[in-house]
C-alpha cells in the first residue's frame, strides 16, 4: 500500500476520533452565542471565566474527592483480597479448592447489572445506602474472579523452587507472601490495579442505586446532574465534562504503557 | 493460613454477587416492591409480561442491532486500522494512543460529548447539516434514527480497544510467510485473507466474543444520550431494567429482566466457548 493511502485513511479516522474531544475542550472557552455559530473553530474570545469558575467552587471538587476515594479503597482492597486467595489456590492443596475456585470465578460470567435490584436491597438491608462502603464492598466482589484469575496465572508462574528454598530457611507462608511473592509480583499487580481503577472511576450503575445524597456523588453521577441543571448551557457543559474527564486522560498520557496494557491484558484470559 | 486469606473473598463474594444473583431468581416470581418480605407469588406472571413488552421486544432488536453493527462496521475498521498500524513507521505510536483514547474515557463522559455532537443548535452536525444549506434534524430525538446515532458512538468509543487486540495478534505472526507468499506472487489481497485473517483467528474469536458480551450489556453510554427514549425507541435490556425495574422498584418484575439477560449471557459465553473458542 502506497504510503499517502496510509496517512490518508490514518489521518481520516484520527479526525474522526479527535474532533467531538477537541471541540469539547474548545467549547468550554467559549460564550453560548460564539459556541451556536462557531461550534468548530477557535473561540472568538478566550472565557477562561466557564473554567475558573467550576475549578474555583466546591462541586467539582468534591465530586473528585469521592470518586477518588472509592477508587482507592476498590484498588487496595480488591489487590489485597484477590492475591490472598489467588496465593492460597496456588500454594495450597486442601479440600475443596477446585470448587471455591470455580465458585469464585462464576463471577466472570454475569455483568453486574443482572442482580442490581437484589443487590441494591442486599446494601439497604447491611444500612450500607448513602455510604461509600455502599459502593466499594459489591465494586470488590464484582472484581474478585478477573483479578484473582490474573494473580494465579501470575503466581503460577514464578518459580517452584523459590517457594521449597523459602520453606526450608524457616520462612512461614505470611512471610514468604508478603516478602517474596508481592514484590516479585509489581507488574500483575499494576495491571490489577489499573483495571479495577478505571472500572471504578467510571463507574456509574452502581452509585446511581447506591447513593440518594447528592454530596456524596461521584462525578458521573454528578455531570450527569449538572447537565441537568444547565442543559441549554452548553458552553458551561462542555467545560465541565472537559474538567472531568482531565485526570484520565492526563494519567493516559503519563502512564499509557501500562495502562493500554493493563486493560488489553485484562481481557485476555483463560 | 487458608482460614485467613480466603474467607475475605469467600465473604465478599458471597455477599455481593452469589446472594443477589440467587435471590435474583427468587425475587423474579413474585409482585413486590422491596418492603418487607416479598408475599405476593405470582409464578411465571414477570415473565410473561416481560415477554409481551412492547418496550422489550424494542431492546431486545436494538441490542441485536448494536451487535450486528458492531460486527460488520466496527470490527472491520478496527482491523484495517490495525494492519496499517502494525508495521513500526512514523507516526504508529501516536495514532494508535488517539484510536484508544476513546476508549479510556468514561461511557458518561462519552455519551455527553455525542450528545453535544448531535444537539440540533449547538452541535457539530448541526453545523454541517446547516453548511449545506438544510435544517438539521435532531437526530437523538428521532425514533428511527436515534438508535444508529447511539451505534456510531459504539464504534468510535470500542474500535481502539479491538485495534490493540489485533495489533497484539499481528506482532504473533512469523513474518516470513509474508516475505515467501510474496516471492510466490501472492497479491496484496490474497495475503490479506489466506494469510493475516487465518492466522488472526483466535484473535478474531476472541474480539468477537467482548464485541458480543458488551452489546447486550450495552447502558451507560445510553444514559446521557437519550436514557432510552424517545418513547422506547432505544432501550436495550439493561436500560429497560433500569427504566422498567430500578426507577420504578418494581424489584420482581426487574428481577425478571434481570434473569433473562444472565441467561443469555451465560448462553452465550458457554456456547461461544464451546463451539468456536474450543481450541484457542
Amino acid at each position: 500500500m502506497s504510503p499517502v493511502v496510509r496517512y490518508a485513511a490514518l489521518f481520516l479516522v484520527a479526525g474522526l476520533v479527535l474532533i467531538p474531544l477537541v471541540a469539547t475542550v474548545l467549547g468550554g472557552f467559549k460564550t453560548l452565542g460564539d459556541l451556536r455559530v462557531n461550534p468548530f473553530g477557535f473561540p472568538a474570545q478566550w472565557e477562561w471565566r466557564n473554567y475558573w469558575d467550576i475549578l474555583g467552587g466546591s462541586r467539582y471538587w468534591q465530586l473528585m474527592g469521592n470518586s477518588a476515594v472509592i477508587a482507592v479503597l476498590t484498588v487496595i482492597l480488591t489487590v489485597m483480597v484477590s492475591a490472598m486467595a489467588a496465593f492460597v489456590f496456588v500454594h495450597i492443596q486442601f479440600f475443596g479448592s477446585a470448587f471455591l475456585v470455580n465458585y469464585l470465578l462464576l463471577g466472570l460470567m454475569f455483568p453486574a447489572a443482572t442482580a442490581i435490584l437484589p443487590l441494591f436491597i442486599q446494601i439497604r438491608d447491611l444500612g450500607l445506602l448513602d455510604n461509600y462502603w455502599g459502593v466499594v464492598l459489591p465494586q470488590v466482589a464484582f472484581g474478585l474472579a478477573s483479578s484473582i484469575l490474573l494473580f494465579r496465572n501470575y503466581f503460577k508462574q514464578l518459580p517452584a523452587e523459590l517457594f521449597e528454598a523459602a520453606l526450608i530457611d524457616g520462612c512461614g507462608y505470611f512471610r514468604f507472601f508478603w516478602h517474596i511473592v508481592l514484590p516479585l509480583s509489581r507488574p500483575i499487580l499494576a495491571t490489577v490495579a489499573v483495571i479495577v481503577f478505571v472500572h471504578s472511576w467510571n463507574s456509574y450503575l452502581l452509585p446511581l442505586v447506591v447513593f440518594n445524597r447528592e454530596t456524596l456523588y461521584t462525578w458521573p453521577l454528578g455531570i450527569m446532574a449538572y447537565q441537568g441543571e444547565f442543559s441549554t448551557d452548553w458552553n458551561l457543559v462542555l467545560a465541565f465534562i472537559t474538567l472531568t474527564i482531565l485526570p484520565a486522560v492526563i494519567m493516559f498520557f503519563a502512564a499509557q504503557k501500562h495502562i493500554v496494557a493493563g486493560l488489553t491484558s485484562g481481557s485476555v484470559k483463560g | 493460613m487458608v482460614l485467613f486469606f480466603l474467607p475475605p473473598a469467600i465473604l465478599l463474594f458471597t455477599l455481593f454477587v452469589a446472594l443477589p444473583m440467587g435471590a435474583a431468581g427468587w425475587y423474579s416470581f413474585f409482585n413486590w416492591n422491596g418492603y418487607g418480605v416479598p408475599t405476593n407469588f405470582v409464578g411465571f406472571r414477570n415473565f410473561v409480561d416481560l415477554f409481551q413488552n412492547p418496550a422489550f421486544h424494542t431492546a431486545l432488536g436494538n441490542n441485536l442491532l448494536i451487535i450486528v453493527g458492531s460486527l460488520a462496521v466496527q470490527l472491520p475498521l478496527a482491523l484495517a486500522m490495525a494492519v496499517l498500524l502494525a508495521d513500526r513507521v512514523i507516526g504508529t505510536t501516536t495514532f494508535r494512543l488517539i484510536f484508544f483514547l476513546p476508549y479510556i474515557l468514561a461511557e458518561i463522559a462519552a455519551g455527553l460529548i455525542w450528545r453535544f455532537v448531535y444537539d440540533g443548535d449547538y452541535g457539530l452536525l448541526a453545523k454541517i447539516w446547516e453548511s449545506f444549506g438544510a435544517t438539521a434534524p435532531y437526530v437523538l430525538s428521532e425514533p428511527e434514527l436515534a438508535m444508529y446515532a447511539i451505534l456510531i458512538v459504539v464504534i468510535w468509543k470500542y474500535f481502539g480497544f479491538h485495534m490493540i487486540l489485533y495489533i497484539a495478534g499481528l506482532q504473533q505472526i512469523d513474518r516470513s510467510l509474508y516475505e515467501a507468499a510474496r516471492i510466490d506472487g501472492a497479491s496484496r489481497w490474497q495475503i490479506f485473507s489466506r494469510i493475516t485473517v487465518p492466522l488472526l483467528g483466535s484473535t478474531i474469536r476472541l474480539s468477537v466474543f467482548f464485541a458480543i458480551l458488551g452489546s447486550i450489556q450495552l447502558f451507560d453510554l445510553i444514559m446521557p444520550l437519550t436514557k432510552g427514549g424517545p418513547s422506547d425507541s432505544t432501550q436495550t435490556m439493561v436500560t429497560f431494567l433500569y427504566n422498567y425495574g430500578v426507577t420504578r422498584m418494581e424489584i420482581g418484575f426487574g428481577s425478571a429482566v434481570g434473569v433473562v439477560l444472565f441467561l443469555i449471557c451465560v448462553v452465550f459465553a458457554f456456547g461461544y466457548k464451546r463451539v468456536l473458542m474450543r481450541h484457542d
